[in-house]
């Protein structure tokens, strides 16, 4: 019973599983993603609005949309061989989304929309789990709204890119601690929740035609700090109805059960991609991307509370690479088939693995195809297998009485990612 | 196209049923041994702390977090069975019979104008003894127990409960009105039992301040006074009895030893020496004594009393902490020359143990009109706020004794053997660190005692589930798993109290 335990533990916002590391969700295009989520350098649909705007310019056609949803069965199971304690999480089906136009104004110029969902999360443990004073359940969301421009420069070299708009909502509830709950003993704990939290951003990319079949592509797209000053904070089950926390001592104070505002900030990092695309034959066409995401910008999750009490939750990530690697098999005029494989280092460092980001590396196996219903419309299906090892973790950083009490466990988790989606151009 | 939406959707159904398994899952049969047991039916016999009473009172999250219950949760990984307890109907914990309040409610530690202090929780209690529950129960731990108590025909008879007959505990989950606990418990046929029994056979003794009676010699309990120590001989034989019916179906079992009353706060809170003076002050209260003083240099130098006891019953205040004034009957009677004896009086000595009630009245005036009447200053403290050193010899004979029996019958019979003895004297004297910090036995902050100052908290009982574990994979080659306890509550605060 210390301020510790009371006040710093109190909380923490965000993070979560996802399916590349951190909180970032890499399923920005079912042709992309077929072929291990490549595509900075691989000109083909409207896709390239994410994955490399300054393509746009050099797409065949004057109009081009290309849109989709995939659904994420994403789970976690956690066990603690010592205390013989186990936890699965029942997290619901995410639906990431993209949806993207860009027209050819001119020869020279090409104008894009991109709105699309590359971080969010939504983990849920069992209320009142063994990690539940780390997180009971976490819905994270972000949407990006993003106008472009697309610039051939010469017909070997073109620039794009754009500012975006985020919008951002986040939903949060973990225990107060490890012990505290009212006089029937239900759990203390606290819920933040914000919505329409929004900031602005910026992309940008080249891309070289270094011949007609090999192309190389660099894109960056901007740190965008998500801060959270309109939200509630809810405390529910503490053993205090009064409006006012109880003092026990100076180390011991109860808050009263109510709500109250908070601010927090959540950084969805900026990522840098450089790549290339080789088209081997008429039939077959090679991918390669490299992509760099900046996570160290995400050190801490520091929730102040307009009560007063605090919650300090090191994070500590660090910046994180993924190996991409896709092929493309034009089988005929009508099938397209596509096959990936793409290497996910997680930001997670050792000692800082927590049940909202439960992320270790993974490797991911991809697989898709393309149906082309006529000239103008094709029907792009994905799927995505995220292969993780089983992972003896823990997170450090929880304290009670002044010092660090780590939450360890074995960890292993699983990602089945079917993606659809349709390509019209004109 | 129809086709490819349908395989999608079938697609769908197949991940929902891919999740994630462990290579080695810890709820895969076999990952946990047994060992050489069965613990399919798990009976834990005892008192209070066996029942998961704490905090003055028993009620629901206290029981869940019984040791008995704890275990029963880790069992379930090497064949364990259900687990029953009888449940109080709240968690206010006070008892009603026939719509009176019979037993107070829980203590809470409350924060008000002079900071925080133990309170009874506010609210009328639901448990009403006369709503007889049905069994068989697996955790008969009948708070207030002694050991011969268990074997007593009638200790659960509802209609005994008002004249204190028999045990409201007992009442609402004995099978019969003649039913005694070891009888209701041996006919679960447990496969496996723990049996924690003798705590109260010289707690009672102790908590009142050893007004009671060491009735060592009288071997029949019948005669017994509740505050009075039970004959070592009589411990013995029933113990023997208690661990026979136990045995008799059980594969494996577990005894566990009695604690010193030195290990708990509630003899180790309030410090001898607990009154504040001023050289002013003290020098006026001498005066007070001189003529006590006096006649005690005069009885030694006469040889009613030895000059040891004549210096211990002269009574000295100084400015600055002063041993509390006590009356002990142990001391000698002496003619007072007035006419009848002399009060027996001493200042406390650090050998003394004051209980932890004596806290609410040391310092108050005994007579509100008279700021002289200043309870262990002016006034003695009584003497069932006082454990003397002759009471904790008696105790510790008594204990040594039981303990003695408890760890022979152990070994004789192939039992694991907890010396909770041991461990708690470890808690009381170092601490034990434990994932978030020290387990100490200081009273409220901790962690391992209750706010009655005798009854673990959860966490305290979660650590005396660990050290049965341990002995229990120890003794019976098994590898079940221990329980966290830092995950257990301690001490509940609320400002909602009478």
């Amino acid at each position: 019973m210390s301020k510790n335990f009371t006040l710093v533990a109190v909380f923490l916002i965000i993070a979560a599983t996802s399916y590349a590391g951190g909180y970032r969700v890499a399923l920005q295009g079912q042709r992309a993603l077929a072929m291990g989520h490549t595509g900075v350098a691989y000109v083909n649909t409207a896709e390239l609005a994410f994955f490399n705007p300054a393509g746009l310019v050099f797409l065949e056609n004057r109009l081009n949309i290309s849109a989709g949803v995939s659904a994420v069965f994403s789970d976690v199971t956690w066990q603690n061989e010592t205390f013989g304690q186990t936890s699965d999480t029942n997290s619901p089906t995410g639906t990431p989304f993209y949806l993207y136009g860009s027209y050819a104004a001119t020869e020279w110029l090409s104008l894009g929309l991109a709105v699309y969902t590359p971080y969010g999360s939504s983990v849920e443990w069992p209320t009142d789990w063994a990690g539940s004073h780390l997180v009971n359940n976490i819905e994270l969301a972000s949407i990006f709204i993003q106008p472009l421009v697309s610039i051939k420069i010469s017909d070997k070299f073109s620039i794009g890119g754009g500012p975006i708009f985020v919008t951002g909502n986040v939903n949060f509830n973990r225990n107060a601690n490890r012990t505290l709950s009212d006089i029937d003993g239900d759990r203390s704990n606290i819920t933040v929740d914000d919505s329409g939290v929004t900031n602005w951003g910026w992309s940008l990319g080249t891309l070289f035609n270094i011949t007609d079949d090999f192309r190389i592509g660099a894109h960056y797209r901007s740190e965008i700090i998500l801060d959270s000053k309109d939200g509630e904070a809810t405390f529910s089950n503490f053993p205090n109805d009064s409006g006012t926390p109880i003092v026990v001592s100076s180390t011991t104070v109860i808050p009263s059960n109510g709500t109250t505002g908070f601010t927090a900030s959540l950084p969805l990092p900026a990522e840098m991609t450089v790549g290339l695309s080789y088209d081997m034959s008429d039939k077959w066409t090679f991918n390669f991307d490299f992509s760099r995401t900046f996570w160290d910008v995400y050190e801490n999750l520091d929730i102040n509370f307009s009560n007063g009490l605090e919650s300090i939750n090191p994070r500590n990530y660090e910046n994180s690479s993924t190996y991409k690697f896709g092929v493309q098999y034009v089988a005929n005029e009508t099938i397209a088939l596509r096959a990936g494989y793409y290497f996910d280092e997680s930001p997670v460092q050792p000692g800082y693995f927590a049940p909202e980001t439960p992320r270790n590396d993974a490797n991911g196996f991809t697989a898709g195809l393309s149906f082309n219903i006529n000239q103008k419309f094709a029907i792009d299906a994905s799927f995505l297998y995220l292969r993780f090892d089983e992972v003896k973790a823990s997170y450090d950083y929880y304290q009670e009485n002044g010092q660090n009490v780590p939450f360890k466990g074995t960890y292993k988790s699983s990602a089945f990612i079917p993606g659809i989606g349709i390509t019209y151009s004109l | 196209m129809k086709y490819y939406i349908k395989y999608m959707a079938l697609l769908a159904v197949l991940l929902t049923a891919c999740e994630p398994e462990f290579e080695n899952s810890i709820e895969d049969e076999g990952f946990y041994s047994n060992g050489d047991v069965d613990f399919s039916n798990f009976v834990a016999v005892g008192n209070s702390l066996t029942a998961g009473y704490g905090d003055g009172a028993l009620y629901i999250t206290g029981q869940e977090t019984s040791y008995p219950n704890l275990m029963a949760k880790q069992f379930s990984f090497v064949g364990g069975g259900e687990f029953n307890q009888p449940l109080m109907n709240d968690n206010l914990g006070g008892m009603v019979l026939g719509g009176q309040q019979i037993t107070e409610n829980r203590l809470v530690l409350s924060v008000g104008a002079n900071g925080p202090a133990p309170k009874r929780l506010a609210g009328n209690p639901t448990t009403e003894v006369s709503n007889l529950l049905t069994g068989p129960f697996n955790n008969m731990g009948v708070p207030g127990a002694k050991s011969f108590h268990l074997l007593a025909p009638g200790y659960g008879n509802p209609a005994g409960v008002a004249s204190g007959a028999s045990n409201p505990y007992f009442a609402r989950f004995a099978s019969s009105t003649d039913a005694t606990v070891i009888g209701d418990a041996a006919a679960q046929k447990p496969t496996f039992f723990t049996l924690w029994i003798g705590n109260n056979d010289i707690l009672s003794y102790s908590t009142s301040g050893g007004v009671g009676v060491d009735e060592t010699g009288n071997l029949d309990p019948s005669t017994y006074g509740s505050n009075d120590i039970t004959d070592p001989n009589v411990f013995a034989s029933v113990y023997s009895n208690l661990v026979t019916a136990l045995s008799a179906s059980a594969s494996g079992g577990v005894l566990i030893n009695i604690p010193d009353v030195t290990s708990i706060p509630y003899f180790t809170t309030v410090p001898y020496n607990a009154i504040p003076l001023d050289a002013q002050t003290a020098a006026f209260v001498n005066q007070s004594y001189a003529d006590y003083n006096n006649a005690m240099a005069t009885y030694a130098f006469l040889g009613y009393i030895s000059a040891e006891e004549a210096t211990a019953r002269t009574i000295n205040f100084q400015a600055g902490q002063n041993a509390v004034v006590l009356s002990d009957e142990d001391l000698t009677p002496l003619p007072n020359p007035a006419g009848g004896t002399l009060p027996m009086l001493r200042q406390a000595t650090s050998e003394d143990l004051i209980v932890l009630t004596a806290s609410s009245i040391l310092g108050t005036l005994a007579d509100p009109s008279n700021p002289s009447s200043v309870i262990g200053v002016g006034v003695p403290l009584s003497d069932q706020y006082v454990l003397t050193t002759t009471e904790q010899a008696s105790v510790t004979a008594a204990q040594t004794s039981y303990n003695a029996t408890i760890q022979a019958l152990a070994q004789a019979n192939g039992l694991a053997f907890v010396d909770v003895k041991s461990a708690l004297a470890q808690v009381s004297t170092g601490g034990i660190t434990y994932d978030g910090g020290v387990l100490t036995s200081t009273f409220v902050t901790g962690g391992t005692f209750s706010l009655d100052g005798v009854h673990p908290t959860p966490r305290g009982y979660a650590y005396v589930t660990n050290l049965i574990i341990k002995e229990i994979n120890k003794t019976y080659n098994s590898t079940v798993p221990v329980v966290n306890v830092g995950d257990y509550n301690t001490i509940t605060i609320s400002n909602d109290v009478n």
